[in-house]
């Protein structure tokens, strides 16, 4: 695992006043899982939403498998990518929000199928048994008909990731993928993702406030404050020795909480 | 001929009845100017919110002043304008047609705002992932956006219908044979304006109530969260 994926190079993020991102530095390789972990306003949706290209960046360079994400050579010189590049690039990035996001006028079918059909141009069969693949995947076999308002949250969440996974992105963004969901109905998307997860080739990066199933499932954990990683390291070192005052306060909180 | 002959006013349900056909003959046409004219404030308001919407000032700020100049001068005076001026370019159009399209480039302009309102209510999250899934953005707008749109402006649409069926009456200006211009012409031809105003003030009862009916009936048939695509 020395192939590097992803790649943030003194990246700065700012809304306004506001720096989101200071001057990050990270790196993730093909194949890992890596879990973000921070308090609110740390920077670490930001990252994903960077990797997604819903955030451009104020400065610095993104790198997704080599090659830059929010620019592009153009003479020779580094320039501001344009919708072109971002669409070439966003193929390779698939993302599961918090609040699902599925299009409620369509049914769950059609929600996994729009996409392989209309912009990897599969033909309507092939898209139809890969969605039924991966709703199988995520134990939602029967409910291909349904629409997303006739699902539980869990489900929909479950529909969610199917759909970011019909795209067979090289990547996965997983936004707080369980914060929006009642407690009864986390662990059936944390088991998706778990079973994700022992894919060996697909990289995961994951936000999330379940620290333990962070523990489980990442190969790293990177703990994020004030736009930067505070600390990182192996779910063991990070939670059972953690060398940060701030990082020790932070698991405190969340896990006394 | 519809004015060729004389009509007996001496008992006013006789009258009536003898005047209905002509004018339900002005109806149809005073209908046909609706749904044309609302046709056209469909189809160009859309067009203007599209462009008001769109990222460069260049585009959107010409699209914004022609709607504003629209919606800030009175219908009477486009009409005029279309009737009177156009044909000094050598643009002649039927007046019924010129009509339609005054009725349709006045309400474009609020058809617009509406349209607006119910694409700026569709969720962030739509955007966000429609833009995932690497959609363009004439397959978000067209596939998500207004599907989703759609029941919502329902309601509003309606009572813009409603009041392009209103307006209608302005078009006898330029010469449109509509129900109220008919029932003019048979009040100056019998000097009983009573009975044919009456009776075009109830028909216009009738179709509005049918029309506010049939939005009522769309709006609670359409579902909710947009219209499903096949």
């Amino acid at each position: 695992m020395s192939d590097t994926i992803i790649k943030f190079d003194q990246v700065v993020k700012r809304f306004g006043a506001l720096t989101v991102l200071d001057h990050l530095d990270f790196n993730v390789q093909r194949g890992e899982k890596v879990t973000i972990i921070g308090p609110s306003g740390s920077g670490k949706s930001t990252v994903l939403r960077i990797l997604m290209t819903l955030e451009s960046i104020s400065e610095g360079v993104v790198s997704v498998d080599g090659e830059p994400l929010w620019h592009e050579q153009k003479d020779g010189k580094l320039v501001k990518a344009s919708e072109a590049h971002l669409r070439k690039m966003r193929v390779q990035l698939g993302m599961v929000f918090q609040q699902f996001n599925l299009f409620p006028h369509m049914s769950v079918l059609r929600n996994i199928t729009e996409g392989p059909v209309k912009v990897l141009g599969l033909s309507k069969q092939d898209a139809r048994e890969r969605a039924e693949e991966l709703l199988e995947m995520v134990g939602l076999a029967n409910q291909a008909q349904k629409y997303p308002h006739q699902l539980s949250g869990g489900q929909q969440q479950r529909v969610g990731i199917a759909r970011a996974l019909a795209m067979r992105p090289k990547v996965m963004l997983f936004d707080e993928p369980t914060s929006a969901l009642d407690p009864e109905l986390v662990g059936e998307v944390l088991n998706v993702i778990a079973a994700l997860a022992e894919e060996h080739d697909l990289t995961m990066l994951l936000v999330t406030h379940e620290m333990r199933f962070a523990r489980e499932v990442s190969d790293r954990v990177c703990f994020f404050d004030k736009g930067k990683i505070k600390e990182q390291g192996t779910p063991e070192e990070l939670f059972t020795d953690p060398k940060e005052e701030r990082t020790r306060e932070f698991l405190k909180a969340v896990l006394d909480g | 001929m519809l004015f060729g002959f004389e009509w007996d006013t001496s008992n006013d349900l006789v009258f009536a009845v003898s005047i209905l056909p002509i004018l339900l003959r002005g109806m149809i046409v005073t209908i046909e100017a609706t749904f044309l004219g609302f046709f056209v404030a469909l189809i160009l308001g859309l067009i203007f919110a599209a462009l008001k919407a769109a990222p460069l000032k260049i585009i959107s700020w010409p699209a914004g002043l022609v709607t504003e100049f629209i919606r800030d001068t009175p219908l009477l005076i486009q009409l005029f304008f279309l009737y009177y001026v156009l044909p000094e370019y050598g643009l002649v159009f039927p007046a019924f047609l010129t009509g339609a399209l005054a009725l349709g480039l006045q309400y474009s302009a609020y058809t617009a705002e509406v349209y607006r309102a119910g694409i700026e209510a569709i969720a962030k999250g739509q955007h966000e992932a429609a833009r995932a899934l690497n959609f363009t953005s004439l397959r978000t707008f067209t596939h998500v956006v207004l599907p989703q749109a759609v029941p919502r402006i329902v309601p509003a649409m309606g009572n813009y219908l409603v009041s392009i069926m209103k307006d209608v009456p302005v078009l006898s200006v330029v010469t449109v044979l509509e129900m109220l211009n008919v029932a003019q012409i048979v009040g100056d031809r019998t000097f009983n304006y009573l009975v044919p105003l009456s009776m075009v003030g109830g028909l216009y009862m009738i179709m509005t109530l049918v029309a506010s009916s049939g939005v009522r009936w769309l709006d609670q048939t359409l579902p909710k969260r947009g219209l499903s695509l096949k």
